[in-house]
């Protein structure tokens, strides 16, 4: 499996984010992308997952199920976070293991490996950020997606937090899995870097 | 589908949910109505369909708001997008939840208040069936409002001047139907046809134009 961009463009505003962007990633990698703030990291993801139109190029993902489109085979771990808070952690969890399509862990043990275990019964509007953070990482087990797409997926974690995030980035890539994540500080993984806004 | 049904429909009614503040409205509009019309009974009789087509029509406003909002504001609706099903099944889903949610309520609320307004049993019938024929409509085209308005700030406002005309067919026919059982004479199986066909064009139109909308707003 093969995500492949080529010659991407993006433009926010009337203004020029990046362009000439090109990057591959195969199966059982991970791609770092940083970059200052502002030079299009979460753009870029976007752009991948279909929620953003490039201003030119395009984006391939080769060898996987063909009657699938790229955007219903990548996970997308963005700022906001898509729980509601009126729901309970299961609750939540469950709705988006039915929605995204739940050939994935266990509802339970998925909570239990990103240690929210405990708080299944609470509704989500009680969980602190790095709570929130760690059901969201729960969404990408219940889920089974080759592509993940993360944004800043350590942010608000505590240092326990940070290394569940490498553990499950680490055990998605030995299954085959494709990683894209927009990052200012190390992930604990083995990644190659794409840098973005080198040129001032 | 079902699991987006059933998340709304559990949003709506647990705490912060929408579904009782459309109703409690519906029911503060048609309290206030005899009181500004004053105690003519007569005159109350004649204008009350009228009266509960308007109470439903601006709560399903109020409730139609937070539609999409809710979700693109959470980030909710960027996954929905993403999910293997059609934006437009997601779409009707939504529909079919704030329908259950919201306009089943007022239709349930409807013969209490037709007390009020000196509406008898026949007429109270007729405005209860032309609101269950006539409210999926108002959902319908009102979500292709909210899905318009979704990105902008302050878009409830925009929402109403934009679903308000397009309910006028809905708001016509409907009460034209309630008259017609009070007055004697007056055909009541046309208004009523009319008003099942704008559901119908409705649930064909509406979640297209809605995902149509959606996917444009994307940002």
């Amino acid at each position: 499996m093969r995500l492949s961009g080529i010659d991407l463009a993006c433009v926010r505003g009337g203004r020029e984010v990046f362009s000439g962007l090109g990057f591959e990633v195969g199966g059982g990698e991970a791609l770092a992308i940083t970059g200052r703030n502002g030079a299009g990291k979460s753009s870029l993801l976007r752009i991948i997952a279909g929620l953003l139109r490039p201003a030119a190029g395009a984006v391939r993902l080769d060898g996987a199920k063909e009657e699938l489109s790229l955007a219903e085979q990548a996970h997308y771990l963005g700022h906001r976070d898509a729980l509601k808070p009126a729901l309970t952690v299961k609750e939540n969890l469950s709705f988006w293991r039915d929605m995204l399509g739940g050939e994935g862990e266990d509802l339970a043990e998925s909570l239990k490996a990103c240690g929210i275990g405990h708080a299944a019964g609470l509704p989500a509007g009680y969980l602190s950020a790095g709570q929130r953070r760690r059901l969201s990482m729960a969404r990408l087990l219940v889920s089974k997606r080759p592509l993940w797409l993360l944004d800043e997926p350590t942010s608000a974690l505590d240092a326990d937090g940070q290394l569940l995030v490498a553990r499950l980035m680490g055990e998605h890539l030995a299954r085959g899995g494709l990683i894209m994540a927009a990052t200012h500080g190390p992930l604990g993984i083995v990644t190659r870097t794409l840098q973005l806004g080198a040129s001032p | 589908m079902r699991a987006l049904v059933r998340r709304d429909l559990r949003l709506a009614w647990r705490a912060g949910g929408g579904a009782l503040i459309g109703v409690l409205f519906f029911l503060t509009v048609v309290v206030l109505m005899p009181f500004a019309v004053g105690p003519d009974l007569a005159l109350l009789k004649r204008l009350g369909p009228a009266i509960l087509w308007l109470g439903a029509l601006l709560s399903s406003l109020l409730t139609l708001d937070r539609l999409f909002t809710a979700d693109h504001d959470d980030g909710s609706l960027d996954l929905i997008v993403m999910s293997r099903q059609s934006l437009e099944l997601s779409c009707l889903a939504k529909a079919l939840a704030h329908w259950l949610a919201s306009g089943v309520p007022l239709i349930v609320a409807t013969p209490a208040l037709g007390l009020l307004l000196n509406l008898d049993f026949e007429a109270t019938a007729a405005v209860a069936l032309t609101l269950l024929l006539g409210t999926p409509a108002l959902t319908l085209t009102g979500m292709i409002g909210a899905a318009l308005a979704v990105t902008l700030r302050r878009g409830g406002l925009l929402l109403a001047v934009l679903v308000l005309p397009l309910s006028i067919p809905v708001l016509i026919f409907g009460v034209a139907a309630c008259n017609a059982v009070v007055t004697e004479g007056v055909a009541f199986g046309a208004p009523l046809s009319i008003l099942a066909a704008l559901s119908l064009v409705g649930v064909v139109v509406g979640p297209v134009a809605a995902a149509a909308a959606l996917r444009q707003g994307l940002d």
